[in-house]
């Protein structure tokens, strides 16, 4: 079963990191990820930029387009990893090691999944 | 990540809104700030042991408030404090009741404290410290660093400008539409100032202090964040990020400066202008073009050139062209004439140049940029004349250095002139 790991952290928060802890950051991540590889479990992965780049449209007759994220919410979706993992226990023993930062991880089971190829 | 590690960045980042509810709780910057740091370092005893609380800036401004309240009522009658778990157990504290308490005024609390910082009645200067030490929390000692004072001078700066605010009696009432517009765009003129030094020191022996430039995209985000759809704010952010992704390429290893011409660029930070690209991008859906947007969009011109050569300068004078009718100035009238020598050749631009001399005689980019001119005209002569005019108006040593370098140039020109 594929499931989506979705990372979610306060914006504020991972804005005030200094470079050397935002480095830190990546860097374990990294290494989890090079983990999960050696496994053939890892699927995409993507840090997003922050929501001020972000613009939300919704959908109507004129569909309205919004500048920011879709929710104003404490915590922010920052990223997301697509694992291939044999059960919830097992996606849920994937996301653990991912932890370093505070924040949240969401497990999500992917209904459809479209891996892509034309995107560099 | 150490616990210490992470429980300062939740302090920094939870500080603009805890300082700004206390601010309007209390209504005396001092008050405010002292409530503050006592939370803080309640927040430092107890989060590394019990966890974060789940929402850190309500968490502070309760514990802040408390504390400040406790603070009045001693003063005022003279008796003994409950004692201290009584008030501070804060533990369970209810998040919930202080974000209803907040969330409704966060977003013109928080405005309310960055424009207190860049009142009108504040000299630049002082509008730049004061954001720093209250906003962002650098120590005096931080500020008064990149600012190459004293401490003591420093304290002094911060102290008067506190003062003069609360002369000043900025309105705590919620905002009307056109006061808020207009502390928005005094916030932003206030962070591009605070860029802009951090940018193009105006002294001392250090040419870029990129600490300085961080924070000011530190603010630039927080103020975006706050107004989403604002797309002069969107520009701020994007020409700040633009600018600041050239910041390792644009001094040598001996700290000297390079040129934009000369600069590596493969030592331009790609995320940064990414980023900033995409803010352009959104900004420019809204079609109402100003002048952080159009130098943000320039800085973009020069970012998608791959190398100097592909700058595509057309572009860049047009815009100058744009930024001059929106808002006109003497340095945007020189920097056009930049993009127009590269266009039409140096005379052009040397043209456009000439009747800016009254207004920029003291600015030291004039003389370098007319003395570049006349160099590639062949009129070294004078070249050499507006070099030493530059030279004596540099701000920083790198400045000299690197205007004497041309006069080096011209030196050797003429020696194998006269030899040949």
């Amino acid at each position: 079963m594929l499931y989506a790991i979705l990372c979610y952290n306060s914006e504020g928060l991972v804005g005030a990191w200094t470079k050397e802890q935002d480095d830190e950051v990546m860097a374990h991540h990294a290494r989890v990820q090079e983990k999960l590889r050696a496994q053939r479990k890892l699927g995409p992965v993507a840090r997003l930029m922050p929501t001020t780049t972000a613009t939300t449209i919704r959908e109507g007759s004129q569909p309205l387009v919004i500048d920011g994220p879709f929710a104003e919410t404490k915590e922010q979706l920052l990223g997301f990893y697509v694992v291939d993992c044999a059960s919830l226990e097992d996606a849920i023993e994937t996301a653990r090691p991912f932890f370093v930062d505070g924040g949240c991880l969401e497990i999500r089971p992917i209904m459809y999944f479209n891996a892509g190829s034309n995107v560099k | 990540m150490t616990d210490m590690a992470w429980v300062e960045a939740a302090l920094t980042s939870a500080r603009p809104q805890a300082m700004a509810a206390l601010l309007r709780y209390f209504r005396n910057l001092d008050t405010a700030e002292e409530a503050f740091q006592e939370a803080c370092l309640r927040a430092l005893q107890r989060w590394p042991q019990n966890g974060p609380p789940r929402d850190p800036a309500a968490w502070l401004i309760l514990v802040g408030r408390n504390f400040g309240l406790d603070e009045a009522r001693h003063r005022k009658k003279e008796v003994a404090l409950p004692p201290d778990e009584l008030i501070s157990d804060l533990d369970d504290v209810e998040p919930e009741l202080a974000e209803r308490l907040d969330s409704s005024h966060y977003r013109d609390d928080v405005l309310r404290l960055l424009f207190i910082c860049c009142h009108p009645d504040l000299p630049a200067t002082q509008q730049i410290a004061l954001a720093l030490r209250i906003v962002s929390g650098l120590s005096v000692k931080e500020i008064a660093r990149a600012f190459l004072v004293t401490e003591k001078a420093m304290e002094q700066r911060i102290t008067r400008a506190k003062r003069r605010i609360e002369a000043a009696d900025v309105p705590f009432e919620t905002p009307g539409a056109v006061e808020r517009a207009e502390r928005v765009a005094a916030v932003a003129a206030m962070i591009y100032l605070l860029f802009n030094e951090g940018y193009s020191a105006s002294g001392g022996p250090e040419h870029v202090r990129v600490a300085l430039c961080e924070e000011a995209i530190r603010l630039a985000r927080l103020l975006l964040r706050l107004f989403q759809s604002e797309p002069e704010i969107m520009g701020l952010l994007a020409l700040l990020l633009l600018q600041h992704a050239r910041a390792s390429a644009r001094l040598d290893a001996e700290g000297a400066i390079v040129l934009l011409e000369d600069q590596h660029r493969n030592l331009w930070n790609r995320e940064l202008i990414a980023e900033g690209l995409a803010l352009i991008d959104k900004a420019l859906r809204h079609r109402q073009p100003g002048p952080y947007q159009i130098q943000a969009a320039i800085a973009g011109v020069h970012a998608h050139a791959a190398r100097f050569e592909d700058t595509d300068w057309t572009e860049i004078e047009r815009l100058y062209a744009v930024l001059e009718a929106v808002q006109p100035s003497p340095v945007v009238t020189l920097n056009r004439a930049v993009a127009v020598s590269k266009v039409k050749g140096p005379a052009a631009g040397l043209e456009m140049i000439e009747p800016l001399a009254p207004a920029l005689s003291g600015y030291f980019n004039f003389f370098g940029v007319k003395g570049a001119l006349l160099m590639q005209l062949g009129r070294n002569p004078e070249a050499r004349v507006a070099f030493d005019q530059a030279i004596a108006l540099a701000n920083t040593a790198a400045e000299a250095a690197h205007i004497r370098l041309h006069l080096d140039r011209l030196q050797k020109d003429s020696a194998s002139k006269r030899s040949a």
